[in-house]
């Protein structure tokens, strides 16, 4: 079958900039400023062999004589040391550009699979009905009717607890996706799914029924890009909760392990020290936490207003 | 209304199940009690027979029989650590718990209330940009970081230096923004008072509140900023709805029209999410009893995994079970009570 495209079709980026998204993003300083600090934290965090001085893993660079050192603005700082030491004498700088990675990885990782699971699933509830989106749904229920965190801290502490700490923290980042993973797609597939319901009575998709198309194409490639606009508004919200998740795992010690140490096993690890004044182990990495956090929900309110879909409300 | 109550009851039962039986499985998969009960020189075939003696043979369906058997009478056998029936050690640390969840859930009240109807009435006023804007930094920092400010700020102080001493101004300045750092951040303190049972309580000295006061701030912090949001939405979603316009037009006073006829219509979705929240604190419980070292559940919950401590955890997870499905029920009743038009059936409208 040979189609004349009447025309030349505008390209992707010309229809970006035509968009309202891209009007309402140049008006909107919030929204900028909040990219712009995303993006930064973002690059800083991936190239980080190459900004940070020292290399937190490698044990040899370590000097546990210069530990607990501050910050430079704080007298008795040492200038090798910017943000000065954690307890193992590791650069604080170094250390929570690693530790930022590895937050991010979890963060998207996670939030990937719970898309996948979610989306599926959602588009299945939705589109099939009957008896598969009663037991999806139910199974979501069950699942919402706890907290996300609980069911994360549980299977995290059970899987450890199966497993043995050492082959839990070697796999720990595996480990913490599947978790957050798991215990978050039912936001998706609820979202996913009341969009499909609206849409799957309109003409496009009879039109391909009727056409003879098969279940699974009508599904992804009908119906699937017209729920986009929800999915998109969630993702920036579950990628901000994936973080702050898998930072209370690590918090708890059902996370990452010290020696490849994520903000949130950062956080822990100079919470102990607090009380001895070494605030800077704890609040440095912490307050790099919350700006990361913030400006993504700062985004996620922003895109809500934009797009303004009718989010699935509990 | 019979028909919803059964249809919410059967609901419970089936998580209640499945809930029991993935605590079966985890009790059942972690490790072996035989070896653990005898030492290393007892041979295979009387390791076989202490197995066959506890059933520990059977097929899984008939130990699952047994285990809810004994579950449902209370029995969920005996802690490792503790060296006591698993029900009792949760019972020991339930109080501690559930006043600190009671606290919370005052503060989200008292505060959330207020400031939601502020900001919803006038949505553009610089107070309420305030609270929106603080609302989301509210959401954005994890509950053991507010905890451990809160800490750092209120228990151990801070001092700033920030401005030039010599100055009046800079000293005052400074000296307003240090604290003192006497707040306690550490257990419940010792001034409890017995109340019955193992509920020994904070909530009647000056001593217990203060010990109070930290933990139970850091554990309503993640919950308010929702709270206020919700609660902003909904009025403003009502406050554009006919009959508060027709209220308004009709001369009632507007402090009546907020506070009588809105809000009554505001509070609606704000008891569902409210309840299911209250069970959502629970989980939120066990990292701010970490931090404060809080003798409550989560506390003693994460304990149990550091040591292993089979039977605690599956108790644990149990009593949670139980706590997230009574809440959820009660919620979906009082909602269905107040208000009528709920599809009560659950047939598609």
């Amino acid at each position: 079958m040979t189609t004349s495209t009447p025309a030349k079709a505008p390209s992707r980026w010309e229809r970006l900039r035509d968009s309202f998204l891209w009007y309402s993003f140049k008006r909107d300083r919030t929204a900028q400023l909040c990219l712009a600090v995303f993006i930064c934290l973002v690059i800083a965090a991936f190239s980080a062999p190459l900004l940070a001085p020292t290399d937190p893993y490698d044990l040899a660079q370590i000097d546990i004589l210069a530990s607990e050192l501050p910050p430079f603005w704080i007298d008795g700082a040492d200038p090798m040391y910017t943000l000065g030491t954690d307890a193992q004498g590791r650069d604080l700088w170094s250390i929570i550009l690693y530790g930022t990675r590895v937050s991010l990885l979890i963060g998207f990782g996670a939030v990937a699979l719970q898309a996948l699971l979610g989306v599926t699933f959602g588009l299945m509830a939705g589109y099939l009905g009957g008896r598969v989106d009663a037991f999806l749904m139910r199974l979501a229920d069950i699942q919402l009717s706890f907290s996300t965190l609980m069911v994360a801290i549980v299977v995290g502490a059970v899987v450890k607890a199966t497993m043995g700490s050492a082959f839990y923290s070697q796999y720990a980042v595996l480990m913490l996706i599947l978790i957050i993973g798991l215990a978050e797609w039912p936001q998706y597939a609820r979202t996913v799914r009341a969009s499909v319901l609206a849409e799957k009575n309109k003409e496009y998709v009879d039109a391909a029924r009727v056409m003879g198309l098969r279940s699974k194409r009508i599904m992804f490639r009908h119906v699937l890009p017209n729920t986009l606009s929800p999915i998109f508004v969630i993702s920036t919200v579950q990628i901000a909760n994936a973080i702050i998740s898998e930072a209370a795992l690590s918090f708890l010690g059902l996370g990452m392990p010290e020696t490849h140490p994520s903000l949130g096993s950062l956080i822990k690890a100079g919470f102990d020290y607090i009380q001895s004044g070494s605030w800077w182990i704890t609040l440095i990495p912490g307050a790099v936490l919350v700006v990361l956090v913030l400006s993504i929900n700062l985004l996620g309110d922003w895109l809500r207003d934009v797009m303004n879909p009718r989010l699935y409300k509990g | 209304m019979i028909a919803f109550l059964i249809k919410r009851l059967m609901h419970a039962i089936l998580v209640m199940f499945v809930i029991s039986v993935l605590a079966f499985a985890i009790q059942d998969n972690l490790g072996d009690p035989v070896q653990q009960m005898v030492g290393q020189s007892v041979p295979e075939s009387e390791r076989e027979a202490i197995r066959e003696r506890l059933g520990l043979n059977d097929p899984f369906l008939v130990q699952y029989v047994r285990f809810a058997k004994n579950a449902v009478q209370g029995d969920f056998g005996y802690s490792y650590f503790y060296r006591e029936p698993a029900l009792e050690v949760i019972a020991r640390h339930l109080p501690a718990t559930l006043e600190l969840v009671f606290a919370a859930t005052l503060i989200i009240v008292l505060f959330s209330v207020p400031i939601g109807v502020y900001s919803a009435i006038k949505p553009r006023s610089p107070v309420s940009r305030f609270f929106m804007g603080a609302s989301i930094i509210g959401i954005s920092i994890p509950v053991f970081l507010t905890a451990i400010l809160l800490i750092q700020v209120f228990s151990i102080g801070i001092t700033v230096s920030l401005f030039p001493e010599s100055t009046g101004w800079g000293a005052w300045l400074n000296a307003a923004l240090s604290t003192q750092g006497n707040m306690p951040s550490f257990g419940r303190g010792y001034d409890l008072v017995h109340v019955v049972g193992h509920w020994d309580t904070n909530l009647v000295t000056w001593d217990g509140l203060k010990h109070l006061v930290l933990p139970a701030v850091s554990l309503a912090s993640i919950m308010l900023p929702l709270f206020i949001r919700l609660i902003r939405a909904e009025m403003m979603e009502v406050l554009q709805s006919e009959y508060v316009k027709y209220a308004r037009a009709k001369g009632i006073s507007m402090r009546r029209v907020y506070f009588v006829h809105a809000l009554k219509n505001t509070m609606l979705p704000v008891i569902t999410v409210g309840g299911v929240q209250i069970g959502t604190m629970v989980a939120y419980t066990i990292l701010t009893e970490t931090v404060f070292q809080w003798p409550g559940m989560g506390l003693m919950f994460l304990d149990a995994i550091n040591r292993a401590d089979i039977p605690l955890i599956v108790t644990y997870l149990m009593i949670v079970g139980v706590i997230f499905v009574v809440t959820n029920t009660i919620v979906d009743l009082i909602y269905g009570f107040v208000n009528p038009t709920v599809k009560l059936t659950g047939k598609p409208a």
